[in-house]
């Protein structure tokens, strides 16, 4: 079995979304030139969810990541909900109560948010109402504090991701009359996500991350070469500082079974996520919800089990990591993807793979032979594979497409080989997910003018 | 590196071989090792100074001191032999399309063969001959008609089989060929050696070199050289030669006064290795595999391989100030087309080992043709540049044909194809020369099919009708920078595409034309032909007829209003330039010439009127829309849209008025179509032409008018035999050679210029005729197409080549008009040429190889002009432009 190069491109651009941020009389005033998303799929259905949107009501786009665990049904909700519980955060006082009164006396609402999605980023219908009315009370709330203060975006993110997992957490143990709803209340609190969210508003770049999905910034060097840093730390047992947290929050009891076989009580990988009240709520409340809950819950094995040497939940958190970067004109784009990329792929050759696609211009080093011996057939062979190199470039209009294209198929010389790919993509749904995970990625490019025009105003 | 060592070892021997220059630029050096040597210091002054120390400012100094001249310097700003010649591939080869450039070769190769002789200087000459492959029925037929044109210059060559490919070359793959070419006299030779032999003789014949000499502008005044200004001083001289090769262009615009050499350099690869394990012998033939754009010779027991990529990098686009030639990287990414071509080329060579890749920048034209001659605007100025790759074959012809330019006011053939003048300062945008030469590197390995139109450097020259025209489905073609129709799409029919549409046989747009021609015979067409030369030439006395009269052939002193075809001879009596004249009034002309003689007939002109304040000259091209309406029905478009009589009457054949034709005024119309059909030219002030049109558009539609393109032209004046200018006709071609006596007079009671050649010629009989052939045994459909350049055969013998041919609808032939010479059997000597012997054969036009019945003709089809009395068709016949 093999596919053609076109059905291989069939699908790997099946999920391809391209965003332009439009220019008003010919000058791009947003530092963000605008961002390619992509993904594709191991699980079936897949688990990883994408969201990216423009603040109406404050400056700034938001962009995020989700990759879901057991189950979508988490990745969805915080998909379709975090941006909301974030653009609520940022907004003004007085911004809110103008909200408030609007849905008070039943009058049309200012738009919060201007999506950007592809055709396959649903929102779900049916709870649209309950979200919203947790989101109304969010920003009742919000109005009663009314601290006075300017809005700090740290902090409205570590309060959108927090108050959106309490929110999650609370509808499931009150759950609702339409028993569809119920279960999917449920099944989202009981499944979970981790999120990588950016906020960028002029020459603030800002990335709240829970979970193990990472954020990396493209940076071009005065030679022209490609390098990457990092603006999220994984929360997974590979990272000491999470260990080490996990650890402070416990008992020294526990401190042998809080971490095993590098998971989460030897079950989870992330070590914070959305959802996964299994290791949120106490033993108690799981059963009586469980228990209480539809016989498709009761019936679910994975719900029913508690996990070994549970003795002091909450074990996970949604808060999350904030990390705020001032953009430089260097900084030329920035990568949002699941773990599924970061796997099979090192960031710096994600720099340099994007950053090529993204200035057309391939820093390959040019060969000269000097002194070396070197014959007809080697050197062929050599410029044949740095062509095939090149020419990859050209056939995605999406830079999240090629990154995708190199991680499934690349081989050792970091060439995309399409007998690996046409392998790679044709594998039937129950093996695919054992030599690959979801990849999500989203490419933002920056505008170096603007942020260079920003950076000198300052 | 290869090139150093190259360098290295020319200069050894250049110094051996030659102790007057050791003597003149070495004493210094010798005794002092840090002196930098300028030790002669240079002359004052001298006849003539070239600048350029490469294989063609050697051959023109070799020529000129052959030719007896002998005050000449040669300067050369870095080492003699060290720009692009130095690192040139070396492969002489005769394959060439066009014919003067085929002499220049055969002739280059000659010359190198007994140069070590002559100099005792080395040349590295080796005769092993050159084999062009075939991987398509395309390229075989290219390659046989190369093959008919070398066979009957008497240069040996054959098309063989890939078996025989094989048994003449040991690590050809044959597989993909379908036929090759094999020229067994093609040479090679290091082409520094060459230019140092040149040197050499040139220096013993007293030629003075002067290396590490720069010329920083050429002096001119009153139009002449008068001198040039180097970096080392003055030197005052009557004619410079600029051989600066790809800096020809700059140094030409370094004086106040610009000379423009339209040219621009590409960077050039070839590669080279070590020897083979069992080292290639050095007769073995040179491979040129023109489909996969490269080509292969044998290099010290290895090879050299090159070629012509499609997507050229040009350089020094602003100047030379960017980059050393010696700084050049390789660059192996873009060679890797190349590369790939040549393992499959040869997939033995895999394990042979890469010496080098050289990046040597060569120059290229607009048109693939050298640049050689005169500047129109500076007298003894000449240029030799531009050789697009193929310098070392021509060194040696074009220096000659230079030098006998410059000693005998023009060479010994025709050179206009490639005459310096046939571009203008249109062709001089760096812009447009960086985009044309893009186009025309990859070009030398392209099949060349006819009518093939450069895409590049397009819609610069137009009409103002050019968008009316195209929105109606024009198909353009360029002359000059001038945008003209060569057809018009119907709507709803679609053509093949650009790369399709390249064939040898009958083209997609034979029935398209063909209705365009139908409608020219039966009722009225359109023809935008606004990219005619104009001038006007006016003065307050008699002086504009009496120059004129001397300049021109026939008699222009006529009543005002007539108009009058004539040829503007050179001495020889051979036609410069071929034009209709109408004279507006007593003291007024106006004169209309081919498109490309813009730049050369001003030239022509400048150079012989009077310098008379009285007497002035107008280049008015810009100011006129030129619109043909041909057709038996124009005269009834044209008195309706006048309200003037225009019968035969009041307006006969060869009449030029000013009138009105719908709201607008002044509009000149002559009785001419420049086809022998009945109708009218309209010479159009620019600011009415889309009025005019459209006027004629609406009021020749109950009369059946359409547009037509050149293609129709150009079947409907070749049926009638009338010769072109630049196609048919150059300056060793006669009025008595082409039947055109009657367009001479020579008893007009003054001298004029060829009158004298003409009277020789009169007496003596010609030996050339112009000759009209009609394909008798020739399918349309089937075989291959004549084009032009196509060898003549009578009675089994070799008589002369076509010039151009179309399809005559009218008569459902081909025509071919061509030259029939008249060689002694024996001696070869050529004889007059007389009607009977011109009747009395039986002939063969050679297609590619395949030979065609024809019938020759002095005269046209008379029954092509039955609606005419004998008298007009003489006045008609002969004069035609396209």
């Amino acid at each position: 079995f093999y596919l053609t190069p076109p059905q291989v491109n069939s699908i790997l651009k099946a999920n391809e979304y391209s965003f332009k941020v439009p220019e008003f009389d010919g000058k791009n005033v947003s530092s963000v030139l605008g961002f390619d998303s992509n993904q594709l799929p191991a699980n079936a259905p897949i688990e990883d969810r994408r969201s990216a949107a423009t603040c109406l009501q404050t400056r700034g786009m938001l962009l995020g990541v989700f990759d879901g665990h057991a189950g979508c049904a988490c990745a969805q909700a915080v998909s379709e909900r975090l941006f909301y519980y974030i653009a609520v955060s940022l907004l003004p006082h007085e911004t809110l109560l103008e909200i408030e009164n609007a849905v008070e006396s039943g009058r049309a609402l200012l738009p919060i948010l201007q999506w950007h999605k592809h055709p396959n980023d649903y929102f779900s219908k049916e709870a649209s109402k309950l979200y919203f009315n947790s989101l109304r009370t969010y920003w009742q709330e919000l109005i009663d504090l009314n601290s006075g203060e300017t809005t700090d975006v740290k902090e409205a993110l570590i309060n959108a991701f927090k108050r959106l997992d309490n929110d999650i957490s609370l509808e499931a143990q009150v759950g609702d009359p339409n028993s569809f709803l119920n279960y999917l209340v449920l099944r989202v609190a009981f499944s979970g996500a981790t999120a990588c969210v950016a906020h960028v508003d002029g020459v603030d770049l800002h990335i709240a991350n829970t979970g193990d999905s990472r954020a990396m910034l493209g940076v071009q060097e005065e030679d022209g070469s490609w390098s990457a840093v990092n603006l999220s730390y994984d929360h997974n047992a590979q990272n000491e500082h999470e260990v080490e947290r996990v650890k402070m929050e416990h008992p020294k009891s526990e401190e042998k079974s809080l971490v095993k076989q590098d998971r989460l009580l030897g079950l989870l990988m992330p070590f914070r996520a959305f959802g996964d009240v299994k290791f949120k709520w106490s033993i108690e409340l799981q059963k009586r919800v469980v228990e209480s809950g539809p016989d498709q819950l009761n019936d679910n094995e994975y719900t029913k089990f508690i996990p070994p040497n549970y003795h002091t939940p909450p074990y996970l958190t949604a808060e999350p990591e904030v990390i705020h970067h001032k953009l430089r004109p260097q900084d030329k784009f920035l990568v949002l993807a699941t773990d599924g990329l970061w796997e099979t792929m090192h960031r710096q050759d994600v720099a340099r793979i994007v950053g090529e696609y993204l200035t057309g211009v391939h820093h390959q080093q040019p060969i000269a032979v000097g002194g070396y011996k070197v014959t007809l057939g080697q050197m062929h062979g050599l410029l044949t594979e740095r062509r095939a190199r090149i020419s990859s470039v050209f056939e995605d209009q999406n830079a999240a497409t090629h990154l995708i294209r190199h991680a499934v198929g690349n081989n050792e010389f970091g060439t995309v080989d399409h007998e690996r790919l046409s392998k790679m993509l044709s594998l039937p749904e129950e093996l695919a997910r054992m030599y690959r995970d979801d990849i999500t990625i989203i490419v933002v490019q920056f505008n170096s003018h603007v942020i260079g025009a920003c950076q000198s105003e300052e | 590196a290869a090139g150093m060592f190259l360098r290295l070892l020319s200069d050894v021997r250049w110094r051996a071989a030659n102790p007057k220059w050791r003597r003149m630029t070495c004493s210094r050096r010798s005794t002092s090792s840090t002196a930098e040597p300028h030790p002669v210091s240079l002359p004052a002054q001298a006849q003539v100074v070239i600048c350029g120390g490469g294989i063609m400012g050697t051959s023109v100094a070799y020529h000129l001191s052959k030719m007896g001249w002998k005050d000449i310097v040669l300067l050369e700003q870095g080492r003699l032999a060290a720009g692009t010649t130095r690192f040139c591939a070396g492969i002489v080869s005769t394959a060439r399309h066009i014919s003067v450039e085929l002499k220049m070769a055969d002739y280059s190769n000659k010359l190198y063969q007994q140069l070590e002789q002559e100099t005792g200087v080395k040349t590295g000459y080796v005769k092993t001959g050159s084999i062009s492959l075939a991987q398509t029925q395309d390229r075989l037929i290219s390659l046989k008609r190369i093959a008919s044109s070398l066979n009957v210059m008497g240069i040996p060559c054959e098309i063989i089989t890939p078996k025989q490919v094989a048994q003449l070359h040991p690590l050809i793959n044959i597989h993909d060929l379908v036929g090759a070419m094999y020229v067994p006299e093609d040479a090679l030779v290091s082409s520094a050696n060459v230019s140092l032999a040149l040197a050499t003789a040139a220096s013993r014949n007293g030629v003075q070199i002067h290396e590490r000499t720069s010329v920083s502008h050429v002096s001119v005044q009153k139009g002449r050289v008068t001198g040039v200004e180097t970096d080392r001083g003055q030197i005052q001289c009557q004619y410079f030669v600029n051989c600066a090769g790809q800096w020809a262009y700059e140094l030409g615009h370094s004086g106040e006064e610009s000379v423009n050499i339209p040219l621009h350099a590409c960077e050039h690869f070839y590669l080279l290795t070590h020897p083979l394990k069992e080292p290639l012998a050095s007769n073995l033939p040179t491979i040129v595999d023109p489909d996969g754009r490269i080509y292969i010779r044998n290099w010290q027991g290895g090879i050299l391989s090159g070629g012509f990529e499609k997507n050229p990098k040009p350089l020094f686009t602003e100047g030379r100030n960017q980059l050393e030639i010696q700084n050049l990287q390789e660059d192996w990414d873009h060679f890797e087309p190349l590369l790939s071509a040549l393992l499959r080329r040869m997939p033995d060579l895999e394990a042979l080992q890469i010496m080098q890749l050289v990046n040597c920048p060569e120059s290229f034209t607009p048109d693939m043709r050298c640049i050689m001659g005169e500047s129109p605007t500076v007298r003894g100025y000449f240029v030799l540049a531009g050789m697009n790759s193929a310098g070392i074959s021509y060194g040696g012809g074009a220096g000659k044909y230079l030098a006998e330019w410059m000693v005998n006011g023009y060479p010994s053939e025709n050179v206009w194809p490639l005459d310096l003048k046939r571009f203008g300062t249109l062709q001089s945008s760096r812009t447009f020369l960086r985009h044309r030469v893009m186009e025309v590197m990859p070009l030398m390995c392209d099949l060349k099919v006819p009518r093939w139109d450069f895409q590049t450097g397009r819609q610069l020259r137009t009409s103002p009708l050019y968008d009316r025209l195209d929105a109606q489905g024009a198909r353009w073609m360029e002359k000059h920078g001038f945008e003209r129709v060569k057809y018009f799409v119907p709507p709803g029919k679609d053509l093949l595409d650009l790369d399709q549409s390249k064939t040898f046989y009958k083209p997609d747009w034979f029935d398209i034309v063909g209705s365009e021609v139908k409608c020219c015979k039966e009722a009225v067409c359109v023809i935008d032909m606004s990219s005619f030369t104009k001038f006007e030439i006016s003065s307050t006395g008699d002086q504009a007829l009496e120059s004129l009269q001397y300049l021109f052939s026939n008699d222009l002193d006529v009543p005002v209003g007539h108009v009058v075809h004539t040829g503007m001879l050179n001495e020889k009596g051979g036609y410069e330039n071929d034009c209709s004249i109408a004279r507006l009034s007593k003291r007024s002309f106006f004169m209309i010439s081919p498109t490309d003689q813009q730049v050369h007939c001003w030239a022509w002109l400048k150079n012989r009127l009077p310098d008379d304040s009285n007497l002035t000259m107008e280049d008015v091209t810009w100011k006129y829309t030129a619109l043909n309406l041909i057709g038996p029905r124009a005269v009834d478009v044209l008195s309706e849209l006048s309200y003037a009589p225009i019968t035969p009457e009041h307006f006969p054949s060869l009449f030029c008025k000013e009138m009105s034709v719908g709201y607008a005024n002044g509009i000149r119309v002559m009785s001419i179509t420049h086809t022998g059909e009945p109708g009218f030219m309209l010479y159009i002030p620019i600011e009415y032409a889309l009025h005019v049109y459209n006027e004629v558009m609406n009021m020749g539609q109950k009369y059946g008018i359409r547009n037509a393109g050149y293609y129709a032209l150009r079947s409907l004046r070749i049926e009638k035999f009338f010769a072109f200018w630049g196609q048919d006709l150059d300056a060793f071609t006669t009025p008595m050679e082409c039947g055109r006596e009657f367009q001479v007079k020579l008893e007009k009671g003054m001298q004029f210029v060829g009158q004298e050649a003409l009277l020789e010629q009169k007496q003596n009989g010609v030996y050339r005729r112009f000759t009209m052939f009609i394909l008798e045994d020739h399918d349309t459909d089937m075989d291959l197409w004549p084009w032009w350049g196509e060898p003549i055969f009578r009675n089994g013998r070799y008589v002369g080549k076509t010039t151009s041919s179309a399809y005559s609808y009218t008569l459902e032939r081909h025509v071919c008009l061509g030259f029939v010479q008249h060689f002694d059997e024996k001696t070869g000597e050529e004889l007059v040429v007389t009607t009977d012997f011109i009747n009395q054969g039986e002939y063969e036009i050679d297609i590619a190889g395949q030979r065609f019945q024809a019938k020759a003709k002095l005269y046209p089809f008379s029954s092509l002009f039955t609606h005419r009395r004998r008298k007009d068709e003489v006045e008609l016949s002969g004069y035609q432009r396209e």
